[in-house]
């Protein structure tokens, strides 16, 4: 698709947005619908057309490999992480409480922002994978 | 008979249009685009039933991410199916068999929006929907005392789905993402040429 002009235009001013967009999936999933997952496959969204109107190599060019499989590791780790922050400060594992111990409930909305970033980052990076080697 | 309904059934018949369609056709571009169009549609069918979680998702891995791939794979395989037309009776005979079973499993089915099926009284889901759901003193004795006193999180996050998936069942989305991870990991390691 590299002689399509109008597409090649259309991509480069989209994807900006695109990514603005899944970053607000991913941070407002606790008062709208979306989340960790909707926004991470947004984000991926926004490489993948960017691969499928340049070309797959375009796309590895701004996100190498070895950045996707590193961000992709680091997902998890942020997730697994963010328990391990809640035990080691005397709660139990995955208790929000432990963000804010002077208001219990206001620490939800933290570890869910955390966590839900953890996850899109790991989906996005997952299926930009996916993108990057049975199609690429 | 109210308008959601009708609009249900309207989104229901032209879902079933679309996916004999997506069989029937030949062509595989076109095939990709009419299972875009059933997610679509399918997101649709959830928003009308007021899951817009499930609504989002449906529109952001069905009719986005999933036709991207399909797209991707046609560009490697072509797009012309092949020409093999005659009817797998094995095939019908299991598809037909798990739908029967489908069917006779919707008997049993709570009616749609009924408050009294177990999905919409447990005492979880009502907590979840009152945002009143009792949190467990831990061993430190933070937040201790009975209900009156602190023991309940009045102030969940509005949005009741992502208080279950990530505050209530944070273990199970813990090792959703793994499973992910696990699924990325295998891509890279069986898929992935060493040419460069």
């Amino acid at each position: 698709m590299k002689d399509q002009h109008i597409l090649r235009v259309a991509t480069k001013i989209m994807f900006p947005f695109i990514l603005v967009f899944g970053l607000y999936v991913i941070f407002h999933g606790d008062f709208s619908p979306g989340g960790g997952f909707q926004g991470g496959c947004v984000i991926a969204a926004a490489f993948i057309l960017y691969g499928l109107v340049y070309d797959a190599p375009a796309m590895r060019r701004i996100l190498p490999r070895g950045v996707s499989d590193t961000l992709m590791c680091l997902g998890v780790l942020v997730y697994v992480a963010a328990g391990a922050w809640s035990l080691l400060s005397g709660y139990r594992f995955l208790d929000w409480a432990a963000l804010s111990p002077a208001d219990p409930g206001s620490g939800e909305p933290w570890g869910m922002g955390v966590v839900e970033y953890g996850v899109g980052l790991t989906v996005a990076m997952v299926m930009i994978t996916l993108f990057n080697e049975v199609s690429g | 008979m109210t308008d959601y309904v009708l609009l249900d059934v309207l989104l229901l018949a032209l879902l079933t249009i679309t996916a004999v369609a997506a069989v029937a056709m030949r062509n595989l571009f076109a095939s990709t685009v009419i299972l875009s169009i059933y997610s679509f549609l399918m997101a649709c069918v959830w928003s009308n039933m007021d899951s817009q979680d499930v609504a989002l998702t449906e529109a952001a891995v069905g009719a986005g991410v999933s036709t991207i791939l399909l797209l991707g794979t046609i560009l490697l395989v072509g797009s012309r199916e092949k020409p093999e037309r005659a009817v797998h009776w094995p095939a019908l005979l299991a598809v037909t068999a798990v739908g029967a079973a489908l069917l006779y499993g919707t008997a049993d089915m709570p009616r749609f929006g009924d408050p009294q099926s177990p999905a919409n009284s447990s005492r979880v889901s009502k907590g979840y929907i009152l945002q009143d759901v009792p949190k467990v003193a831990d061993a430190a004795g933070h937040h201790t005392g009975p209900r009156s006193e602190g023991n309940y999180f009045h102030d969940h996050v509005p949005n009741m789905v992502t208080a279950v998936i990530v505050s209530y069942r944070a273990y199970d989305t813990m090792f959703e993402t793994v499973v992910i991870f696990i699924a990325g990991l295998g891509l890279i390691l069986f898929l992935r040429r060493r040419t460069s």
